[in-house]
């Protein structure tokens, strides 16, 4: 489903973050991306979301090479992944509710059955008595609940996730770790980047190792 | 389909109503500019129409008077009545006889001795002619014409007071032209500014929309439905400010007309023009929008 050829990406400002990486992710499959901090976990994310662009080698979705996607056709990629950011980019000028939202608002949802939707989602993480509250107010381990709510709200085929549990302890941890097990028990493709040895514990599935931007498992 | 899309769009529309109440002060200032901006060329219109229309109250229009020799027989009138019926500038005329003249001059003017006194009329048959409002080269042209038909003594076209309107016309219609393209381009500069600060201040949300798969059009609506309804707003403050502008100059001019035993009245913009003075407030919005946004909005990329 997703598959890197010959990737690197080097920035602008010469940094090469990621260096010749051949990489095969079958549909419906969970894999966990490794290494040191700086290692280029989050610029592989990225990639696949086409927030960043390789600057060499080919990066193909579904068979589709995302580079030779017209910029008008990249929201569309978007949609059918789930983020859960680093930073967790929340808005907050909007409450929890309004947060989940912008994602069905994007693919056009009809009020109602995108209401029932969020709040589905912020169940599954443990928020839904929160729907009207800022995130200012909210914990870190709340809000990446709140990122990961967005992120799986629109039932993405592909769920990736940016050190999904850095904030939480190890319970929250061990929740939030069974609900991307129970996606990929449904069928969704799910990434993982972390650098909790204690994840991975007890794992049986593919881990990516990844060192000063190479492959290495 | 359709009602997601309905959907979409009424929500926007509450979104980028909500924005503007959201800073009502700051917006009610910009609403002002623009409806004062607005209201000055649409003022001149307005009161171009009223002159126009006044002008046509007090016959200004375009009449020649046609001044037959003494000697004219019923036939040269005959004959010169069937031109006038037949020329298709022509829009009305009428017959004056040489007695219907004396009899209107004792009477108007209070001549009566003098015109006892006279041993036989000296005025002469004639014809008024009102013509087509059409520009005053044609009619001058059509009067040397007149001049050459027999019979004719003299044909008479008081160019100067229509000569002197239509520049005056002349002169506010490219005043209107000229005030509106300005004012028109201020507006939209308004907008621009205005957009550019909201865009820096939703810059975050612009991002994160843009990361999690929304399209242009989307993250653009919010911004063009807000132009839109501050031009539409802007508008209307336009056209109250007219309406009581003429309300107040009504009032002083219902004190002259009645010197002058005159009905003087100022209107207000036709539904007409109403409407389409709202319309194009509304567009200048969305245009000084639209015009931010391609300029502001590829400045957001996501990292
Ligand atoms: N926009 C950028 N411009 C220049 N260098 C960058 C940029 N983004 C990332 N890098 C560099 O690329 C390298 C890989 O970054 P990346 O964020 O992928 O690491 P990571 O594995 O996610 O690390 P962490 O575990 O700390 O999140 C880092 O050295 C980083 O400094
Ligand atoms: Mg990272």
């Amino acid at each position: 489903m997703i598959q890197f050829r010959h990737v690197s990406k080097r920035f602008p400002d010469g940094y090469m973050a990621l260096n010749n990486i051949d990489l095969n992710i079958d549909a419906g499959e969970m894999v966990f991306v490794t290494g040191h901090s700086g290692a280029g976990k989050s610029t592989l994310l990225k990639l696949i979301a086409a927030i960043e662009r390789p600057t060499s080698g080919s990066i193909a979705i579904n068979g589709q090479n995302i580079a030779q996607l017209k910029p008008a056709a990249l929201p569309f990629l978007r949609r059918k992944i789930g983020f859960v950011f680093q930073d967790h980019k929340l808005l907050f000028d909007r409450n929890v509710f309004e947060n989940v939202l912008l994602p069905l608002q994007i693919s056009g949802f009809e009020q109602n059955t995108a209401a029932s939707r969020i709040r589905a989602a912020l169940d599954k993480v443990g928020l839904l008595g929160k729907e009207k509250v800022l995130p200012v107010t909210l914990s870190g381990g709340e809000h990446q609940r709140l990122c990961i709510a967005r992120a799986i709200v629109h039932r993405p085929a592909i769920l990736i996730a940016d050190e999904p549990t850095g904030n939480l302890d190890s319970a929250y941890a061990q929740d939030i770790m069974a609900m991307f097990y129970s996606f990929h028990q449904v069928g969704v493709t799910v990434l993982i980047a972390t650098h909790d040895a204690g994840l991975l514990e007890n794992n049986k599935h593919r881990v990516i190792a990844l060192q000063q931007g190479k492959l290495t498992a | 389909m359709i009602r997601t899309w309905l959907n979409q769009h009424w929500f926007v529309f509450i979104l980028a109503l909500k924005r503007l109440l959201s800073a009502p002060v700051t917006n009610l200032l910009s609403i002002l500019v623009m409806g004062i901006a607005i209201s000055l060329p649409a003022g001149v219109y307005t009161l171009m129409e009223n002159l126009h229309a006044i002008s046509g109250q007090t016959s200004i229009s375009p009449q020649i008077s046609l001044f037959l020799k003494q000697h004219a027989t019923q036939d040269d009138i005959d004959h010169i009545r069937t031109k006038l019926t037949e020329n298709k500038l022509v829009v009305h005329f009428q017959f004056i006889s040489k007695d219907q003249a004396l009899y209107q001059l004792q009477l108007d003017n209070g001549l009566n001795e003098v015109v006892q006194n006279l041993a036989h009329n000296p005025l002469p048959d004639a014809f008024t002619v009102d013509t087509q409002d059409v520009n005053t080269d044609a009619i001058d042209q059509l009067r040397t014409d007149m001049q050459t038909w027999p019979a004719i003594e003299h044909a008479q076209f008081d160019s100067a007071w229509a000569k002197r309107l239509e520049a005056l016309l002349n002169f506010g219609r490219i005043l209107i032209l000229v005030l509106f393209t300005l004012l028109s381009v201020a507006i939209v500069a308004i907008m621009f500014n205005t957009i550019r600060l909201q865009i820096l201040t939703r810059q975050k949300e612009i991002e994160v929309s843009k990361l999690i798969g929304a399209t242009d059009p989307f993250i653009r609506r919010p911004f063009l439905y807000f132009g839109a309804i501050q031009g539409f707003a802007g508008g209307v403050t336009a056209w109250l400010i007219i309406t009581f502008v003429l309300q107040i100059l009504n009032d002083e001019l219902q004190a002259i007309a009645g010197l002058y035993a005159m009905d003087l009245q100022l209107r207000s913009l036709e539904y007409g023009d109403t409407v389409s003075l709202l319309l194009f407030a509304t567009w200048l919005g969305w245009l000084g929008a639209r015009v931010s946004v391609a300029n502001h909005l590829w400045q957001i990329e996501p990292r």
